[in-house]
């Protein structure tokens, strides 16, 4: 038996409004070549300035994995040439990287991993390069664009803790999710603001040593990173059990083909030629820094589940899907906490909202509902105003129009029949015209019951009082004896 | 006196009287350019329209009754590693001989901010590396005390320029001397500030961690009103002081009567020629006539200081000049298969063979291996000659030595051996390597009349005792007040050449 | 310590500069020649000493995140020796290890 040994290295892209060292705007999309300036095209005299926001972002997020933050932090050059470099190296942290030594707790099937993180540190992008063709190997020639040059990123390098490929999509889902509460990234792999390389080797079960390590590349959703480790960990224990050598590489990840495809042997480590980058001074970050940036912390998903299920008393399973994003756990924190019944709002959000949600493709932040239409829509059956069964139209008439339940109600005329007088009526009618019914109720076939109920809601489209005309067709069947 | 012999301080009371117009002023030095630069070769490119546009709107100015500004009307020349927007900006390089920068250097925009008028961009060894000028792509410049010697470098078009009345003072860039080495071969002032006192946006990097844009002046009361100006906290790099500026005339006082001068006795043997070593105790003396206090000092680790300054120049060199790839700007070799060559063709054909030596030598400093053993324990190194200065300054107010072993050499005589030629910054090194301010001041002059500088040092961001001393001196000397003979050229004749202009 | 010509082409590489035979022989003379001088560095004690980066030892020099506007791509490409549309264009990229 074969276990997997896998490690993860995840770029993300800073939300900031400039990149990392000049004013340039750091947004996505915009023309080719327009968000560039002197100094991220690397022009001869131009000099790098710290990013603030972009390295307390660092700090942030050092913070939330548990890092322990450096005191002195500072800037190296990785040299290498490449023509989406501007200045041909790369300004990185290799010596004093903002954070070391934290930890990502990951639960999977209700039990809990701890994922150690070596390191979390700054760096600057490259630019991109479109390979004229589609493929770099049948280009003539490439054409560069650099507005993606000297963007803010964030590097967050795991220890090779990680042990099955559903390990490694938990893992980066609440990688993923972390960064979102904090902020600090968008998180689009689509837009290329979140990436990841992965490290796998395999070993006999109980060893502890390490096999030969394989990266790789293409992963382009958490999906893809699952499926292609799936694949390599068969074919690496396969290689391994028949005693075949496993080739250090890296290897791609072929979407269409659902394989992972050799590119090139990993051979001689590069040459980096590291060195302290002498334009930008050190950075000495204290104790009272550290603690003003903690302070600005918000609560982490680990923790607001943890908070949901005591304070809300949640089961795990909503407590989970509730803080999936910050906005939902928002969302349905501001509905339960005016509505007191966590539970019943736990239930709305997790049916009706998310399935709507996921039917029209609106995430949170655009829904039109507001917790205080949910609120108010549940009083109102609370008070027999509309019945459960209604409430679900009136929810997606909400859903859709955005309208107060009130409104839709009244405009709707979705308004409960209470009125005993009107509701006899409409029972006695149904009475006479199911005598057939009528009679198997009599004879003691009580489920038959259930039909006449649902002719009166027929009769009334369903506005009728549930309750009220099972106990009416009681008293009036009970009466004709 | 001709109009484009004045220095700063003669000139600038004369502009705000207008006894002279900014235009006259600038035509002065535009056709002192034209009359003598075919033969001393100090600019690569000359303004003439630029300049002569700025004059007239000076001169518009001052005649609506605006106020002058504090170098208004005076020409300067920029040592052509220092960015002009859309002004050429070569680097004396075949790689750049095309490129004309989107953006000014800072101390450009402080300057033309200050009313100061470019006329033009001045030659230098090829991206400031070097120490005589010949490394320039474009061609050597002569001194003009002597056409078949050099000027000293990197600065040496600007040094050239100044003694020539070509500008009325100029920028150049220090990064182990290439700015106080080229000043005491041509008998002019060159400061080159504390590491971080003006700003280096805008000079294309040789050694970051070192290089420093200084002042290069007729006398040193040109230098305290350029360096007013320039000495400016910039946000656009990172390294730039924060302090407040400060008004550096107001140190001009002759008076070095509390001064204690240190001599350190390592810069005194080996290599030192007789004529400077002559005019240096002449100095000495001059010195403690003026009533300063001589004392001989130690500084234990110089012997060390050229071999970690090539080791952190060549290295950061080789990263900072990495960007020059063909790319997005300067030269590129034709008919390349591939990128990765075209790349490295170009690089081959645009850089000339002190700036390929330099960047291999930095690259194999840099690469694995090497790193620990070369790189590392040079800047430890460092870290000890800036303990030995630290040291001598408890006890000294500044310190004294020669600016350069030897008196301008004949153009050729070391430029096939780049160690013999490494050994001409031996004395301008160190205070590069602890950040310090230095500046070069005539100090006399050899047998043959080449004229010989004297190096103050000082702490840190002290420029103001270091202007003092220097200013103390000048006042009781006239080694300034001389001038090469030029006389061969009729300088208010019509053009001889055409111009180099963009 | 002495270098060899096959050291200054791998060195070179690196460096991605292209030199003539010549160049190479000349320089791996005379940068053995300077690292015979930089070998005696290895002598001195540095016991205790820091490495300096540079000299002035300022810490925590930060700009604010403000986006300014950029470069007319137009500026940005003005210098470039190739390019298509608003991009500069390079030769086939080769993906080497
Ligand atoms: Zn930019």
């Amino acid at each position: 038996m074969f276990e997997p040994v896998i490690g993860i290295e995840v770029h993300a892209q800073l939300k900031t409004e400039s990149k990392l060292f000049c004013s340039c705007s750091a947004r996505f999309g915009a023309s080719p070549n327009s968000n560039t300036c002197p100094v991220c095209l690397g022009l001869p005299g131009t000099l790098p300035v710290l990013n603030k926001k972009a390295f307390e972002y660092g700090i942030r997020t050092a913070l939330a994995f548990n890092c322990k933050v450096a005191e002195i932090s500072g800037f190296d050059r990785k040299n290498y040439f490449y023509p989406d470099l501007p200045k041909n190296y790369q300004i990185t942290q290799q010596a004093s990287p903002v954070g070391v030594n934290g930890y990502l707790d990951v639960v999977i099937d209700d039990e809990t991993r701890r994922i150690r993180i070596k390191r979390v540190h700054l760096e600057e992008d490259a630019g991109k390069s479109i390979h004229e063709g589609g493929d770099i190997t049948g280009a003539v020639f490439s054409l560069e664009d650099y507005n993606r040059a000297g963007v803010p990123l964030l590097e967050i390098v795991s220890e090779p803790d990680i042990r099955s490929p559903k390990e490694a999509y938990e893992y980066l889902s609440m990688l993923r999710r972390t960064l979102l509460y904090l902020g600090v990234s968008d998180c689009k792999m689509e837009e290329g603001s979140l990436r990841c390389d992965v490290n796998i080797s395999v070993r006999p079960k109980g060893s502890d040593s390490f096999g030969t390590l394989v990266e790789l590349k293409n992963l382009n959703s958490f999906r893809a990173v699952e499926r292609s480790l799936e694949y390599e960990v068969k074919r690496q224990s396969e290689l391994a059990s028949e005693n075949k050598e496993i080739i250090r590489e890296t290897r791609h990840w072929d979407e269409e083909g659902q394989t992972t495809v050799g590119m090139r042997r990993k051979g001689l480590a590069e040459d980096y030629r590291f060195f302290p980058d002498p334009d930008l001074p050190r950075l000495i970050i204290g104790e009272s820094w550290i603690e003003k940036v903690r302070s600005d912390l918000p609560e982490l998903p680990g923790e607001r589940k943890a908070r949901f299920i005591r304070d809300y008393e949640l089961p795990e399973y909503d407590a989970s899907l509730l803080t999936d994003t910050q906005q939902l756990a928002d969302y349905f924190e501001e509905a339960a906490k005016e509505y007191g019944h966590a539970k019943t709002v736990s239930n709305w959000i997790m049916g009706e909202l998310l399935r709507l949600m996921n039917v029209t493709g609106i995430g949170i932040e655009s829904v039109k509902i507001r917790p205080c239409d949910l609120v108010a829509m549940l009083k109102m059956i609370d008070k027999g105003t509309i019945s459960g069964k209604i409430a679900k139209t009136v929810f997606e008439e909400m859903f859709t129009q955005g309208k107060s339940p009130g409104d839709i109600v009244k405009e709707k005329g979705l308004v409960q029949i209470a009125d005993e007088d009107e509701l006899t009526k409409i029972v006695d009618l149904v009475i006479q015209d199911n005598q057939k019914v009528v009679e198997q109720v009599k004879a003691g076939k009580d489920r038959a019951i259930g039909f006449l109920v649902g002719q009166v809601m027929k009769e009334t489209k369903g506005r009728a009082n549930p309750q009220m005309v099972n106990e009416l067709l009681r008293q009036r069947l009970a009466g004709e004896n | 006196m001709k109009l484009s012999e004045l220095g700063a301080f003669e000139l600038l009371p004369m502009i705000k009287r207008k006894e002279v117009s900014v235009e006259e002023a600038t035509v002065g030095i535009l056709n002192k350019i034209k009359a003598v630069d075919r033969d001393i070769q100090a600019y690569i490119t000359v303004t003439n329209e630029h300049a002569l546009q700025r004059a007239k709107e000076a001169d518009l100015r001052l005649n609506e009754g605006k106020p002058p500004r504090p170098l208004e009307g005076l020409s300067v020349a920029i040592k052509d590693n220092i960015c002009t927007k859309g002004i050429k900006t070569t680097g004396a390089s075949v790689y750049l001989e095309d490129f004309v920068p989107p953006y000014d250097a800072t101390v450009v925009r402080l300057l033309e901010d200050a009313g100061a008028i470019i006329v033009g961009k001045t030659n230098l060894d090829e991206l400031a590396m070097g120490s005589s000028t010949e490394s320039s792509a474009m061609f050597p410049t002569k001194n003009p005390w002597d056409l078949q010697r050099v000027p000293g470098g990197s600065s040496g078009g600007s040094a050239a320029a100044v003694i020539a009345d070509e500008a009325v003072f100029a920028l150049g860039s220090d990064t182990g001397g290439s700015i106080r080495q080229p000043a005491a071969f041509c008998g002019i002032v060159g400061l080159k500030p504390t590491y971080g006192l003006v700003s280096r946006y805008g000079l294309i990097g040789y050694a970051s961690s070192m290089d420093q844009i200084g002042p290069m002046t007729k006398n040193v009361r040109d230098c305290a009103m350029l360096l007013n100006v320039i000495a400016r906290h910039d946000p656009k790099d990172a390294q730039s002081y924060t302090g407040e500026p400060v008004d550096y005339t107001q140190f001009l006082i002759p008076d070095i009567n509390e001064v204690i001068v240190g001599v350190p006795k390592e810069f005194l043997n080996k290599g030192l020629s007789k004529s400077v070593k002559d005019a240096f105790m002449k100095a000495l003396n001059k010195l403690e006539g003026l009533g300063a206090k001589v004392v001989e000092v130690s500084l234990p680790h110089s012997d060390h200081a050229l071999a970690a300054y090539y080791v952190i120049s060549s290295a950061e060199a080789s990263s900072n000049l990495a960007r020059l790839d063909g790319i997005r700007y300067g030269y590129r070799a034709a008919g390349c298969e591939d990128s990765a060559s075209m790349t490295a063709i170009s690089r081959g054909k645009g850089f000339g063979s002190e700036v390929k030596r330099r960047i291999v030598l930095g690259t194999h400093i840099l690469s694995k291996g090497n790193f620990e053993k070369y790189f590392n324990d040079a800047l430890k190194i460092r870290s000890l000659i800036f303990r030995d200065f630290e040291k001598i300054f408890k006890e000294c107010t500044c310190l004294v030595c020669p600016s350069s072993p030897t008196v301008a050499f004949r153009i050729g005589e070391k430029i096939r051996d780049p160690l013999e030629m490494y050994l001409s910054d031996v004395y301008t090194v160190p205070p590069n390597l602890a950040g310090l301010p230095g500046i070069s001041i005539p100090c006399g002059f050899d047998e043959e009349g080449m004229p010989i500088g004297l190096q103050i040092i000082t702490k840190q961001f002290d420029e103001a005792t270091l202007l003092q001393v220097a200013y103390t001196f000048e006042q009781a000397t006239d080694f300034h007040k001389k001038k090469p003979q030029l006389q061969k050229y009729d300088c208010g004749s019509e053009s001889t050449r055409g111009d180099r202009n963009v | 310590m002495r270098l060899s010509k096959e050291d200054i082409k791998r060195i070179s590489d690196l460096a991605r500069i292209e030199l003539n035979e010549e160049d190479e022989s000349l320089f791996a003379e005379q940068m053995s020649g300077i690292l015979r001088i930089v070998n005696k560095l290895d002598k001195v004690d540095t016991s205790g000493m820091d490495q300096m980066v540079t000299p002035t030892g300022f810490t925590n020099v930060l700009r604010e995140d403000i986006a300014l506007p950029s470069l007319d791509p137009k500026e940005a490409l003005f210098n470039a020796a190739d390019r298509e549309g608003a991009f500069f264009k390079v030769p086939r990229i080769i993906e080497v290890d």
